[in-house]
């Protein structure tokens, strides 16, 4: 395995010594920092942290190991519910994917069908991203994998909002379980684009009779770093995110920036993608993930 | 949003205005800050500390000690470091002696390699070039349609004899692709590569031998601005995997601060070439060291800070 201290050391070996000397607090930062926890919340986290150890009045490496995984985890809430909101009364449950270019929303789509499939409920998939190269052929391909339909424009550059609705039109004609809807990729600074999806949603919600759709998935790389907070903020006012998936874990990069996202936005991670095959999607583990951030 | 480097800076500096002399306290006080504002920015922690390092040094040297304004001095060795990184040795494409020139594109999953061999293949068309675009990304589902829409739209052949998802071995397509470019006369050869991680061997092999058979001029290592801590590793295994000539930083039409250019510039010394500026065919531009240093450590605020210091 490799090693993600800098110093090549590893926090737990770190820990391990008999001493807490400055160097020590010092490297409990760096490793908050290397998983892109970032510079303010790490800072706080070694303060509290430190604060409580005064009060404790303990100098044993191991306790303050413990109390780390903690705050973390405390941090992370492990008490969220982090289950997909696919069983609400009526159908179908419409669950629309959103996030900056290239994080992994069609690939997710894709996963995410699989397994609702292998639950046995019908699902129904919308190609609402009319505009990048192939997007279309690239989320119908997923759906023959895991064998499901698209519903998708006649032509590239059609109305995005339009392919939305007859996605979830024809889930509600179905009696559909699930209408999965996969968006273009945006970088949240582009207001025309926000502002698209924002109609996007509404225009979604229009055969579902007034009701919201039951999901907004917002799907953030794992590499992100500072700037997932920006993209969370600005997706969450334009679309009102429910969940994030945290994608391309099977990297190296730590995902850390999800620890202040979901503080920021009040709304969990719930599944994480582990690589680019169907079955590389899992839920989102609030215990695996600290102990990961630690390694 | 985080305050930036500026009005942390501008309080700092508050304490320094009229001292004259810098003490080594207020040097580390300053240091601090520019760490923070460093960190905010995603510079990748050993990048942070070595930088600061090295500004902390020089700002102890005689050259601020006996300037008129030591504060001032400060920040300007800081910008100063920053495009030395940035900028050592910006350089432009480098064509064959002997055509076609080869370029090659690799990079984590999602960067914008696809998307910049369409940027690539028109550009260098309107320079009256004849491009051809192979498609070598025989893994992602429909990775060689949309080389071949963004092909079509640039205007240039595309070179696309398998039909991929998971159908085709990419070393041998790349291996032809150089063969095809021959007969129909194509000076460059852009070859678009499957999408990997720094630590999948096997991929990152596949991505050497896809080297290895075309002898490429240029290999660009495209690279996200928005990523974080994670720039250094994924630099460093793209170096050691298929020791890239240039770096391409995409997606800099966004708000991120881009700390990722100094971070692999830094740890790696490849000069940063290009910069990805959009979605559209033609946003696409040599990159600006200067004008990224500013966008790291928000210098448009810090420099007027200098002329009010
Ligand atoms: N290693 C890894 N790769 C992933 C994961 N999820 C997606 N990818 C890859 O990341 C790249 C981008 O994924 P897409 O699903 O096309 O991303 P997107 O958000 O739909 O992209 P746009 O629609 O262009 O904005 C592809 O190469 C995927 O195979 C993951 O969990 N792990
Ligand atoms: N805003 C913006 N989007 C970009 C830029 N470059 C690429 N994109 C978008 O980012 C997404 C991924 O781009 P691709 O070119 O498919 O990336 P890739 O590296 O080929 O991805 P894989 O082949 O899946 O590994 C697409 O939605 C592109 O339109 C850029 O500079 N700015
Ligand atoms: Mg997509
Ligand atoms: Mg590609």
């Amino acid at each position: 395995a490799k090693s993600n201290s800098t110093l090549g050391r590893g926090l737990l070996s770190l820990l391990s010594q008999d001493t807490l000397d400055e160097a020590t607090w010092e490297e409990i930062e760096d490793t908050l920092l290397l998983a892109d926890i970032g510079a303010g919340p790490s800072a706080e986290l070694v303060d509290r942290l430190r604060e409580r150890v005064r009060v404790l009045g303990t100098r044993d490496p191991g306790t303050v190991q413990a109390l780390l995984r903690e705050e973390l985890l405390a941090l992370v809430d492990p008490q969220m519910d982090r289950a997909l909101n696919v069983d609400g009364e009526q159908k179908p449950a419409v669950i629309l994917v959103v996030g900056v270019n290239g994080a992994g929303k069609t690939t997710t789509v894709g996963k995410i069908a699989r397994v609702l499939v292998a639950e046995h409920r019908s699902v129904l998939l919308g190609a609402a991203d009319t505009f990048r190269a192939a997007a279309a052929e690239q989320l119908a391909t997923w759906g023959s994998r895991v064998g499901v339909e698209t519903e998708r424009a006649e032509q590239e550059g059609a109305d995005p909002a339009s392919v939305a609705y007859r996605a979830v039109e024809r889930g509600v004609q179905e009696g559909t379980d699930v209408v999965l809807v996969d968006t273009a990729g945006r970088l949240q600074n582009k207001v025309g684009l926000m502002d698209q999806l924002g109609k996007v949603k509404r225009v979604a919600e229009k055969p579902l009779g007034g009701r919201p759709v039951d999901e907004v998935l917002l799907v953030l790389d794992a590499t992100t770093g500072q700037n997932g907070m920006q993209q969370a903020r600005v997706f969450a006012e334009a679309v009102n995110i429910s969940g994030i998936v945290l994608t391309k874990l099977d990297g190296t990069a730590k995902g850390g920036i999800v620890v202040a996202v979901q503080r920021e936005l009040g709304v969990p991670v719930k599944l994480v993608g582990l690589g680019e095959g169907a079955d590389d999607l899992a839920p989102f583990d609030p215990e695996e993930f600290v102990d990961a951030l630690l390694r | 949003m985080f305050t930036s480097l500026s009005d942390r800076l501008s309080a700092t500096f508050k304490n320094l205005r009229g001292k004259g002399r810098l003490s080594e306290a207020d040097v580390d006080a300053t240091i601090r800050e520019i760490r923070r504002a460093l960190l905010d920015a995603d510079v990748a922690l050993p990048v942070v500390r070595a930088f600061t390092g090295a500004v902390r040094e020089r700002a102890l040297s005689d050259e601020v000690s006996q300037a008129l304004n030591p504060s001032q001095q400060v920040v300007k060795i800081v910008n100063d470091e920053l495009v030395g990184i940035l900028g050592g040795q910006t350089r432009r494409i480098q064509f064959a002696k002997r055509p076609p020139t080869v370029i090659m594109l690799a990079g984590l999953q999602g960067a914008g390699k696809t998307t910049l061999a369409g940027k690539l293949a028109h550009w260098l068309t309107s320079e009256g070039h004849r491009p051809m675009l192979v498609a070598c990304d025989l893994q992602r589902p429909n990775a060689v349609n949309q080389l071949q829409i963004v092909g079509e739209r640039a205007g240039a052949f595309v070179y696309a004899p398998e039909p991929g998802n998971g159908v085709g071995d990419p070393v041998k397509v790349a291996r032809d692709a150089i063969e095809v470019a021959k007969t129909k006369l194509h000076d460059i050869v852009i070859v678009d590569t499957a999408g990997r991680l720094g630590i999948d061997e096997e991929l990152m092999r596949q991505a050497a031998d896809i080297r290895a058979a075309v002898n490429p001029d240029e290999v660009l290592f495209v690279i996200d601005a928005m990523i974080g801590q994670d720039a250094v590793t994924t630099a460093q295994a793209f170096n050691e995997g298929v020791d890239f000539t240039g770096v391409v930083l995409s997606k800099l039409d966004g708000d991120a601060r881009g700390g990722a250019a100094l971070s692999v510039a830094s740890v790696t010394g490849k000069p940063i070439m290009f910069a990805s500026t959009g979605e559209g065919l033609t946003d696409f531009e040599t990159f600006h060291p200067d004008r990224m240093a500013s966008r790291i450590l928000d210098m448009g605020d810090v420099l007027t800070l200098i002329e009010q210091a």
